[in-house]
């Protein structure tokens, strides 16, 4: 692995990297909160677009394994004054820095910028299209929820049924997780509006998994995990996107719908509208992962800054 | 061609073991606050097998005053090598503040591991003392570090390869010495 | 077959004599001799073959000068990506002695100034004939009409409107144009792109735009608004053109309009006969044009509309772009790619070498028809005794790698670059003047 571009890794990467995560998330019991495994080495984290969240957690990481971690802003940076994408690439990777965490609001700048750098590269959300930490992430949460914190290793998420709910068509998290859970094994099923689903492909498949446009049918079947997206109605309001007392009635994680799942686990990546995607009783209860999700992701940003950056051999596990 | 011949057979390895668990004590003046943590992969099944014989000998639990240290993160090489998966560090219940801890590895070599044994060590706490045992020494030391305990001295060319095969992870028990200069 | 040279004069023979040309496959059929004189092709058998130039073609097919309906030449205001001078230097090289200039240049080309700008620019670079086309809109901004009028009276003779990069969306504003156009004689050559239904789009609707989170253009973006357009343009008594045809449901409605009687003219460009929305994986902007490259059913349906006649034209869209333009992520680089100097190749590799159409059909498809489009003299009769001579001669049998640095446009903005494509334009004429010489730009003709 040179990149992370996407979350469409093989199965073995996969549950490499999310055990690699298991050795990093022991870090989170100890006082000191120091591995020198990247002493030395310097990550960028170019943010084109605003995120305290991911920028924070890859930042925690970067310091846990001793990097030096510069956040560079798109806004209020050249990159805003009409810079070209590869310009600020190039400028960046001119001053000696040993990795890059990308965040844009371009599909594809990612990819384009791994082309462009020749340093390794890591996806922190691209756009419309991936944001594989965060589907790592679910995956590390939702197996430790499935096997046992302890008994994760080596295993993957084997016939678990996931349902992704919300705006899929706009969603990075939704088609990296459709890409990501399938190779571990889990079947998925993406639930929304038929306004927010992406286009279908010949098989009738969308994203390449299941898609319903009826969450109370999908929860029906009793789902072992239930992610709900975040939703911004204002970005389509009225066009596109059903009206907020639409949604709720249709896909909203309300008690009442909490009720009839008894046994799943309910994820959502954050930040939640509590109300519209999903009711506080649901983001609080005990089904809850959110944040063990939040704790999984500086793990498994570990695990990844690790395996791109700790080698001047890169990837051979 | 290479050449290989077996210094160490199975008897001669568990008998080696025995003595180490009998100067583990000897030195420690009995059991009391004695930690065993073996350095992956092989140190950890040593470490087991002397947790086993210190059990038959004290009556004392030492299944559970035994576990695992990686020090892959602390390793001075990770730059010039493929990356490497860590292995996970177990660390006993009773932690290891004020404990006596021993180390337990395979092979003492150039003293690099035990020296990022040390560090992920000060990471996680603040021994009271920390020993080391290894089945085999065998020279060449580039740090100023020398074991409590050794199964066998074995002095080696650089050009040799010592290999340690355990029976949990090869399928018998031998110390094998192969001449690296095919 | 090696370049012909023997026989070929010395570079730089700017003399006015007659020239002859030997053996050439015109229009693909039997080998037979050309003449130049006086600017027009003569009878060969009544020149004085001793006194002149010659040129042997055995192996080469002899075609009309190629008209492009569609070029961008960026002249005004987008000097860094292209001028005229050097837009026609790509045409040249790409075996085009027409170009139809696009009316989307800063200023827009809404007035007489502008367009004949354009015109004088044109007359002076010499390698090809410029034909600046007039906007729709004022300005394209699609709410007045252009006074029409004062550019078809214009010294660039305007005949063609067009508001293309965007839509004439307006019903009303598109039926007025059409009625005005009726009325010069003209065309108006649409960009059929439905707005509301594409905004932010930037590549094809597809399953593959959803896995790469790519905003979609959906086919019947396109459809819809040519169906309106041909309604509008049979009550009107008008011409109707549909520039950049992309999918088989546009296809579909052309060919219902035909049948219907209706006077409607379709174009392809060459990069929707051969690539499709694959490309757009790897997110680099060279593969981004408007409307975008499609799915390959579009692209079989387009070869067939081009072969059946459905679809009358190719023209390029040459759409030159200054390197900054293209070095961005996806959705935020400039549309289009240039086209001039591949079209040919793209033709002959996407038409002839399937066998959906010879050599003949290319000189319809990408001469006669687009100069009758276009209301351009001299190319009706091709190659004829009499007719102008405006003469490329291709080697079918030559394949070559594109690259950036044999470009002669200023832009290097093509998806063909490192592809092999087949047939080189090894020599061209412009009403009788040498433009292109073993494939490169005849310089001392143009000073001559």
């Amino acid at each position: 692995m040179k990149h992370l571009l996407t979350a469409a890794l093989p199965r073995d990467e996969a549950i490499a990297l999310l055990d690699l995560a298991e050795d990093m998330h022991q870090i989170q019991d100890r006082d000191v909160k120091k591995l020198p495994a990247l002493r030395g080495r310097t990550v960028v984290n170019l943010f084109f677009e605003d995120s305290t969240r991911t920028r924070s957690s890859f930042e925690i990481a970067g310091k846990w394994l001793s990097a030096d971690v510069i956040n560079v802003s798109g806004k209020g940076s050249s990159a805003s004054k009409g810079e070209s994408l590869r310009d600020t690439g190039l400028t960046i990777a001119a001053m000696g820095v040993d990795g890059v965490v990308v965040r844009s609001g371009s599909s594809g700048a990612p990819a384009l910028l791994a082309d462009w750098i020749g340093r390794p590269v890591v996806n922190a959300g691209d756009g419309t299209h991936e944001h594989p930490t965060q589907a790592l992430l679910d995956a590390f949460a939702l197996r430790r929820r499935i096997h046992g914190a302890d008994a994760s290793r080596g295993k993957g998420l084997d016939g678990v049924r996931v349902a992704i709910v919300g705006d899929i068509a706009h969603s990075r998290v939704a088609r990296s997780n459709a890409l990501l859970l399938p190779a571990l094994g889990a079947a998925v099923t993406l639930v929304g509006p038929p306004s927010l689903l992406p286009p279908p492909a010949a098989d009738g498949t969308r994203l390449g998994v299941r898609a319903e446009t009826s969450l109370d049918a999908v929860i029906a079947e009793q789902p072992d995990a239930l992610m709900l997206l975040r939703v911004q109605l204002e970005r389509q309001a009225g066009k596109v996107a059903p009206s907020p007392a639409e949604y709720i009635t249709g896909w909203s994680l309300t008690d009442e719908r909490l009720a009839r799942l008894p046994k799943a686990q309910i994820m959502h990546p954050g930040p939640m509208n509590r109300g519209l995607e999903l009711s506080s009783r649901a983001a609080d209860g005990e089904a809850s992962t959110v944040l063990e999700q939040v704790t999984a992701g500086v793990s498994v940003r570990m695990a990844v800054l690790y395996s791109l950056l700790a080698s001047d051999q890169g990837g051979s596990r | 061609m290479t050449q290989s011949r077996i210094v160490l057979g199975p008897d001669e390895i568990a008998r080696a073991l025995t003595r180490i668990a009998h100067e583990i004590l000897e030195a420690n003046h009995g059991p009391k606050d004695l930690v065993l943590l073996g350095i992956p992969t092989r140190g950890v099944h040593l470490a087991e097998r002397l947790a086993a014989r210190l059990t038959d000998i004290t009556g004392e639990d030492f299944a559970a005053r035994t576990g695992a240290l990686d020090i892959t993160m602390h390793r001075d090489d990770l730059r010039a090598r493929p990356t490497r998966a860590p292995h996970p560090t177990r660390i006993p219940a009773v932690g290891i503040d004020d404990q006596v801890i021993v180390l337990v590895d395979d092979v003492l070599y150039s003293g690099r591991t035990i020296r990022a044994a040390l560090d992920a060590l000060s990471d996680l706490g603040r021994p009271r003392a920390v020993r080391l045992a290894v089945l085999v020494d065998r020279g060449h030391r580039e740090l100023p570090i020398r074991a409590d305990s050794v199964g066998k001295n074995l002095p080696s060319a650089r050009s040799e390869h010592v290999s340690i095969l355990l029976d949990e992870v090869d399928g018998e028990d031998a110390v094998v010495i192969e001449d690296g200069a095919a | 077959m090696t370049t012909p040279q023997t026989g070929t004069p010395q570079t730089g023979t700017a003399r006015a004599g007659t020239t002859l040309v030997t053996g050439a496959a015109v229009l693909g059929g039997e080998p037979r001799d050309l003449a130049i004189a006086d600017g027009a092709f003569v009878d060969p058998t009544t020149i004085d073959r001793d006194a002149a130039e010659v040129v042997d073609a055995s192996g080469l097919v002899a075609l009309p000068g190629l008209v492009d309906l569609h070029t961008h030449l960026r002249q005004p205001g987008g000097e860094q990506a292209e001028t005229v001078a050097t837009g026609v230097r790509a045409a040249a090289a790409g075996g085009y002695t027409c170009v139809f200039a696009m009316a989307n240049t800063t200023p827009v080309a809404d007035t007489p100034a502008v367009v004949e700008q354009v015109h004088r620019l044109g007359l002076e670079a010499g390698l090809a004939t410029v034909r600046p086309i007039g906007a729709v809109s004022v300005g394209l901004a699609g709410e007045r009409l252009a006074d029409m009028g004062m550019l078809a009276g214009s010294a660039a003779r305007v005949r063609v409107f067009s508001d293309d990069g965007h839509c004439v969306a307006d019903a009303e504003l598109m039926r007025r144009a059409l009625e005005h156009a009726a009325s010069l004689g003209a065309v108006i050559a649409q960009h059929a792109q439905d707005p509301s239904l594409t905004r932010g789009s930037v590549m094809h609707e597809s399953p593959l735009a959803a896995e790469l989170g790519l905003t979609g253009w959906p086919s019947a973006a396109e459809a819809a608004i040519v169906a309106r357009d041909a309604m509008l343009a049979e009550a009107a008594g008008a011409r109707l053109h549909v520039c950049h045809v992309s999918t088989l449901e546009t296809v579909e409605v052309v060919r219902a309009a035909k049948a219907k009687g209706i006077a409607i003219t379709a174009e392809v460009t060459p990069h929707h006969l051969l690539l499709t929305e694959e490309l757009v994986r790897s997110y680099d902007a060279r593969y981004k044009v408007n409307p975008p490259l499609r799915a390959d059913r579009d692209v079989r349906a387009l070869r067939e509309a081009l072969a059946d006649g459905t679809i009358d034209i190719v023209a390029t869209d040459h759409a030159p772009h200054a390197p900054e333009a293209k070095q961005a992520a996806f959705a935020d680089a400039a549309f289009g790619m240039v086209g001039l100097e591949t079209a040919l190749g793209v033709v002959q590799e996407a038409m002839v070498e399937t066998g959906l159409l010879d050599w003949a059909g290319v000189a319809r498809v990408m001469s006669t028809a687009p100069a009758a489009i276009g209301r351009e003299s001299g190319y009706d009769a091709p190659l004829e005794i009499g007719s102008p001579a405006h003469l490329v001669l291709v080697d079918p049998a030559a394949r070559r790698t594109v690259e950036a640095a044999s470009l002669k446009g200023r832009s290097t903005n093509s998806p063909f670059l490192g592809v092999e494509l087949p047939g080189t334009v090894l020599h061209v004429w412009h009403g009788g003047r040498r433009t292109v010489m073993d494939a490169e730009i005849a310089e001392t003709q143009v000073q001559a």
